[in-house]
């Protein structure tokens, strides 16, 4: 059995808001944050879940090398509910030797790499001059931003398994803990807009062309968000905390980028949570969906979710609201499913006027208030890499 | 500080000039000399054919390396819970995306998409082997061994049961060459295991720490050391080959380290 470690402070930025109260207001009043594509150059008919404000963040002087949108919005992130003060507290706490960092991205930086591409030199095929690859381009970068800027100087690491990275981070985390070689961990998932990733579901006919549609009859393909979501784990807490129970992982062995049909390795990985914590399906109160809106992945993850818990446990996908933020869902729909448990919401799955008959779960298209005591948040991604999370109000 | 401790089972390794783990240990013994080539990487012949066409160096690197060490393990891959790292991935494919993306027309194909995914390797691993347990694929720049290192013992202290590190990074293209120096494809497998009276190769026990990461004596070697993140093992490795005991600090990140302690 795991180790139930406390996390004592979270928090979200995505396309629905930046913070937790303008998250939790955003999900109480079902809003979407998305919205037709406008990104940079992008001329495809579908949309996105954009963070309007990343363009006007300022990194420290120190950190200028660190520039580009995905540490901007890490650093965005970070500014929201006091979170790099109660990380700076942490460090305090333990010694800032003994706080890690565990951050998800699919990404990094690359957004600036597609850019200085557009931008070599017509001889030499050069890049410009100012291209920095370690510290924007390389996966590290935003775990290297996120410890200098929080002072910290404990191990740190980038987790990249695509769609489920942030949600590995918690797991990567906690076993660190537990392993005594750290007392804290700053555990996150970064990841922003960018060509490859719009162009790249595009070209595997997975986009959608209006708006996603998780768990409809009709869906037809993800929307892309971006977002940077904190959460600080601690060996022991002083005062409130939603706890880490449980994490499950598994592979799917199947496909490069279509889960396995039946949902086995998606199966799996919630068992093996449920597991770690020693927590019996009927314990779980909400399950959070990967529910990107592909055909496949719903249908997949719903055998998946009704072979663990049968067809009564509620569960929704809130990606209809923030889109698929990719390497930073898992951190995002953990930070959501820590508001459920602590206001007693069950989001609603936004986009599903006729929820697909085919997929046997409780799927909720309203809000519902109930409290609740242990929720589980799913992420899987390309290369059948899958990770569940369970929560709980307490250990 | 707390120590962690795991059985040595079996070592995986293709680098510049070196084809695997025995040809690297004669050269880390000095019983042959160290004559540097461009790497080798074998087929994958383990792979559905549909995979084997679609898999770059990357890939063939990093499963050319975990089934070497798999095989001196004695192991069944598909018990194995795998740790992969590297820096930056599969260059090649980031090269022709981001070439595909500065054209007008924008084209990529689907398996250049799939296969940019920092995990594609331990993607293309899990189906060659049938292997459906955890998988996690890190990045720490050039700590990123001892990032894979840290993570993999850490799993066995929780899990109790054998893991499978795959260290692996391949060189750029121009013009992102320019700006990240890594200079051919190296990679390096390790199965490590709880220490529980199983034959094993050596035993190991690894800290964090603040020492000076450990250069190797012969400059050919620490000139190989520092050409690739996945060879920052080599002094691992070496001592390994050597079959000496004592404690050797890998390069991890600027002001930590990774002591590792060789106990017999």
């Amino acid at each position: 059995m795991m180790t139930p470690l406390p996390i004592t402070q979270f928090t979200a930025t995505s396309c629905i808001g930046r913070g937790l109260a303008a998250t939790l207001q955003a999900l109480e009043q079902s809003y979407s944050g998305l919205k037709p594509c406008d990104f940079e150059t992008v001329t495809l008919a579908t949309r996105i879940g954009a963070v309007a404000e990343v363009d006007s963040v300022q990194l420290p002087a120190a950190l200028r090398a660190f520039d580009c949108r995905n540490n901007r919005l890490a650093q965005l992130g970070l500014e929201q509910d006091g979170f790099a003060d109660a990380a700076r507290a942490s460090a305090q706490r333990w010694g800032s030797e003994r706080v890690g960092v565990f951050i998800g991205t699919s990404t990094s930086g690359i957004l600036e790499t597609e850019i200085a591409f557009r931008q070599r030199d017509p001889v030499s095929g050069a890049l410009p001059a100012d291209f920095d690859y370690q510290h924007r381009q390389n996966s590290f970068s935003v775990s290297d931003y996120v410890r200098r800027t929080l002072g910290l100087r404990g191990p740190a690491v980038s987790l990249c398994t695509a769609c489920s990275s942030s949600a590995k981070a918690f797991a990567a985390a906690q076993r660190m803990i537990c392993a005594g070689l750290i007392d804290a961990a700053v555990v996150g998932g970064v990841d922003s807009l960018c060509l490859t990733t719009l162009y790249g579901f595009h070209s595997l006919q997975l986009t959608a062309p209006g708006a996603c549609r998780p768990f409809d009859r009709r869906r037809d393909g993800l929307s892309i968000g971006e977002a940077a979501a904190f959460a600080l784990l601690e060996r022991s807490a002083t005062g409130e905390a939603v706890w880490l129970l449980g994490c499950g992982e598994s592979s799917d062995a199947h496909h490069m980028s279509s889960p396995h049909p039946q949902g086995a390795g998606a199966r799996m990985a919630m068992q093996r949570a449920l597991a770690a914590a020693a927590v019996s399906p009927s314990e779980v109160g909400y399950v959070n969906l990967h529910g990107t809106g592909t055909p496949g992945n719903d249908s997949a993850e719903s055998l998946a979710v009704s072979a663990v818990f049968g067809s009564d446990t509620p569960c929704s996908s809130t990606k209809a609201a923030t889109g698929h933020t990719l390497g930073a869902a898992g951190a995002l729909e953990a930070t959501i499913c820590a508001l459920a448990l602590r206001h007693g919401l069950l989001p609603a799955g936004l986009n599903c006027s006729d929820p697909d008959p085919q997929l046997h779960v409780n799927y909720l298209t309203q809000c519902r208030r109930a409290p609740l005591d242990r929720v589980l948040s799913n992420s899987f991604g390309f290369g059948g890499v899958n990770c569940a999370l369970l929560l709980g109000r307490a250990a | 500080m707390a120590e962690l401790a795991a059985s040595i089972e079996g070592i995986g390794v293709v680098g510049p000039g070196l084809c695997n783990w025995p040809a690297t240990a004669a050269v880390l013994t000095g019983a042959a000399p160290y004559q540097p080539a461009r790497t080798v990487l074998p087929a994958p012949e383990v792979l559905p054919p549909a995979e084997r066409r679609r898999a770059g160096r990357t890939i063939r690197l990093a499963l050319a390396v975990g089934a070497e060490a798999v095989a001196q393990a004695r192991r069944d891959p598909r018990a194995l819970a795998s740790v992969f790292s590297s820096s930056g991935g599969d260059g090649d494919n980031c090269h022709e995306i981001c070439l595909a993306l500065a054209d007008q027309q924008r084209l990529i194909s689907p398996t250049r998409f799939h296969n940019s995914v920092h995990n594609a390797a331990a993607g293309y691993w899990s189906i060659a082997h049938d292997c459906t347990e955890a998988s996690v694929t890190l990045c720490a720049y050039d700590g990123s061994f001892s990032a894979a290192l840290l993570e993999a013992m850490t799993q066995i202290a929780q899990q109790s049961s054998p893991v499978l590190l795959i260290a692996y990074d391949t060189d750029y293209p121009a013009p992102i060459q320019a700006h990240r120096r890594i200079v051919d494809a190296f990679g390096v497998a390790l199965v490590l295991a709880p220490v529980d009276g199983r034959a094993a190769l050596a035993t190991l026990r690894v800290a964090l720490s603040p020492q000076a990461p450990t250069a190797l004596t012969r400059p050919e070697l620490e000139a190989l050391r520092l050409s690739s993140p996945a060879a920052r093992g080599l002094p691992l490795l070496e001592q390994l080959a050597q079959a000496r005991t004592g404690t050797v600090t890998l390069d991890y990140l600027e002001e930590l380290r990774l002591a590792v302690e060789i106990l017999a």
